[in-house]
């Protein structure tokens, strides 16, 4: 019998090998090949790309990537936290409407719900024309690093609640109320029992927010304008416009590296082996 | 009453309406093993938890130690639980776990140090300060969650079926352990069960209770011997119940048969219940006694067999190490003192 089922992998297994393993295959190959010998006979190896990565202009932009990408986790974390404590507390009516006033946005596409932040905070948008009917003076809102991190922090912020949420509304209350009962007062449980048993929602709260968004194109540039350059929008600009596909693919693959590493080192935080909350 | 460390005067608590505790009125005594005892949805875990201040009480007032503690929130309550589930941080080792109680009371460490090391020996759990709490079994886990109480040196301590999720034989090793601790101790437990022969082995008081109201309160030899009603007749210990008439004081008529009886007070011709323990009844040969019936069933229990004999369509209940056959006629005999006379329950 055991030996029968595993046929039935198989079919996910070739999928996973024609979607997954082979396109990754082939940015690989891109990476460590040069642009003239994509001829069929011909293929050059070189480190080339890699080796361009390691100009100040593009690690200008892995920084400043990776600095934004923390800034708006840091910000979906403290907007997320309290957010997911309130939902966990509150009666289960009021719970499941929250939650789906959460989950909702997300029904759209998330090209659709940044093209909204344009009409809301463009130069004739909903906040100007307040602004200007109240006798304000107009803001300059579209087009600005603020609002690369207001998009980011608007798209994925579910991200962030969703996972805590689970880990806070799936501790026992026995265990609050053990605390309660041997003199812990509310901020002492919170902070040491409630925070260190919802540190696994925390980590995969992070982590699900800190992909996208390091690696995200479609916010910085309908938001940001040209004023931020992102590391997504430079493989973008390099695969679309300057038809690089090498250089695109090393980044691609230096991308994957930090993705890698800094999921490895959140790995290391979580305290919660048997990893309840963690959503991969 | 200086005696008393804990007292309930009348409390009520409904839940949506329906009413868990009806005027429960209620003093533990210093030193004291008072088990709260009932089936489940008897109101039994709702009172330790109202004492425990995890609960408000709709009516009625909490006196601990002479003080009104109504409005105390659990945290600043002197007192101190064990959970049914035994709700241990799973986040910290067994160390730190005894330990919580003393480092919120900002104790010196060294004095921390000493203090769960001396209780982990108390428990035999010397070496197991570092394991995790999911590295323990059930029994383990179960004196960690004690001893993480014990260790703060409550006045009081609340015990929510502390042993309900063993297994019999550790169930009964810890009964003596517990009970045993407790008059080293000197602390009062509280002790909340379901299981009758448990609350007979420890307690010095016993508080019947069922729908939210106390049936009886007393020694468990009173509460077994002398039960107030057919109640508790029944869940204490296995009984058989049957409807008699009071002829007179002493005289009793149940089964178309009169018995002399202990009992008195009664009006006359005056409808009871009439308790009779199964290991009261004496098993005769057929043709000598006032009640005779045939066996229906034999199952062998150990140390003696439980027997169904029917009598004049009444099932009988009866202990005894002495062995009937199926489908024979027996005579079962009784003395005056085993019958138990009660007043009828108004049926609600």
């Amino acid at each position: 019998m055991k030996n029968k089922t595993k046929y039935f992998a198989y079919p996910y297994l070739i999928w996973m090998v024609i979607f997954i393993v082979f396109p990754c295959l082939l940015v690989v190959l891109y990476s460590i090949t040069t642009k003239d010998s994509n001829g069929l006979t011909t293929i050059h190896f070189t480190l080339e790309s890699f080796k361009k990565f390691f100009d100040p202009l593009y690690m200008n932009i892995l920084w400043d990537s990776i600095f934004l990408a923390a800034l708006s986790t840091a910000i979906c974390l403290f907007l997320g936290y309290p957010a997911a404590f309130i939902i966990s507390k509150a009666n289960i009516s009021i719970r499941s409407t929250i939650l789906f006033l959460c989950i909702l946005p997300m029904w759209m596409n998330m090209l659709l719900r940044t093209y909204a932040w344009m009409t809301i905070l463009g130069n004739n948008g909903i906040i100007n024309n307040i602004l200007s009917f109240f006798g304000l003076p107009r803001l300059n809102l579209l087009y600005t690093r603020g609002a690369t991190i207001m998009g980011m922090v608007y798209n994925f912020l579910p991200f962030m609640i969703l996972p805590i949420y689970t880990a806070l509304s799936k501790m026992d209350t026995g265990i609050l109320e053990a605390a309660d009962d041997l003199g812990a007062n509310k901020l002492i449980e919170f902070k040491k029992i409630i925070l260190p048993l919802s540190m696994p929602g925390v980590i995969s709260g992070i982590v699900m927010v800190f992909m996208p968004a390091v690696s995200t194109f479609i916010i910085p540039q309908l938001l940001g304008g040209n004023k931020s350059m992102m590391i997504g929008n430079l493989i973008e600009k390099l695969f679309i416009l300057n038809g690089d596909w090498n250089f695109g693919s090393a980044i691609s693959i230096i991308m994957m590296v930090i993705i890698l590493i800094s999921m490895a080192i959140m790995n290391k935080f979580d305290v919660d082996k048997e990893g309840g909350a963690r959503l991969w | 009453m200086s005696n008393a460390i804990i007292e309930l005067n009348n409390i009520t608590k409904k839940f949506d309406g329906e009413t868990v505790l009806d005027n429960i009125t209620l003093s533990v005594m210093k030193n004291e093993f008072v088990t709260l005892l009932g089936p489940s949805g008897c109101g039994k875990t709702t009172t330790l938890r109202i004492i425990g201040g995890f609960e408000t009480p709709d009516e009625g007032k909490i006196y601990f130690d002479g003080n009104l503690i109504n409005e105390v929130p659990p945290f600043k309550r002197q007192l101190n639980t064990v959970f049914q589930k035994y709700a241990l941080f799973p986040h910290m080792n067994v160390f730190e776990n005894i330990a919580f109680g003393l480092r919120i009371k900002k104790m010196d460490e060294q004095l921390i140090n000493s203090k769960v090391e001396k209780i982990l020996e108390l428990f035999n759990l010397k070496n197991f300060g570092k394991r995790r709490i999911d590295q323990l079994s059930g029994g383990q886990q179960q004196r960690i969650a004690i001893a993480r109480a014990l260790v703060n040196e409550p006045k009081v301590l609340l015990l929510d079926e502390p042993l309900g999720a063993l297994d019999l034989k550790l169930r009964k090793e810890m009964q003596h352990e517990l009970k045993a601790m407790q008059k080293q101790l000197g602390i009062t437990f509280i002790y909340v069960t379901h299981d009758q022969e448990e609350a007979l082995t420890m307690s010095d008081t016993i508080v019947v209770m069922n729908e939210g109201i106390i049936q009886q309160m007393g020694p468990p030899m009173d509460i077994y011997n002398e039960p107030k009603n057919a109640f508790v007749a029944d869940f204490i210990g296995e009984s058989n119940i049957l409807d008699g008439i009071m002829h007179k004081d002493y005289l009793v008529e149940f089964l178309g048969k009169k018995f002399e009886c202990l009992d008195y007070g009664f009006g006359k011709g005056e409808k009871v219940d009439v308790v009779i323990r199964p290991e009261d009844l004496e098993l005769k040969p057929a043709g000598k006694s006032k009640l005779e019936g045939k066996v229906k069933s034999v199952i062998f229990k150990g140390v003696h067999y439980e027997m169904q004999i029917v009598v004049n369509g009444y099932e009988f209940l009866v202990q005894s190490t002495d062995m009937a056959t199926v489908g024979t006629t027996v005579g079962l005999t009784l003395t005056p003192d085993d019958i138990h006379i009660m007043k009828k329950e108004v049926i609600l």
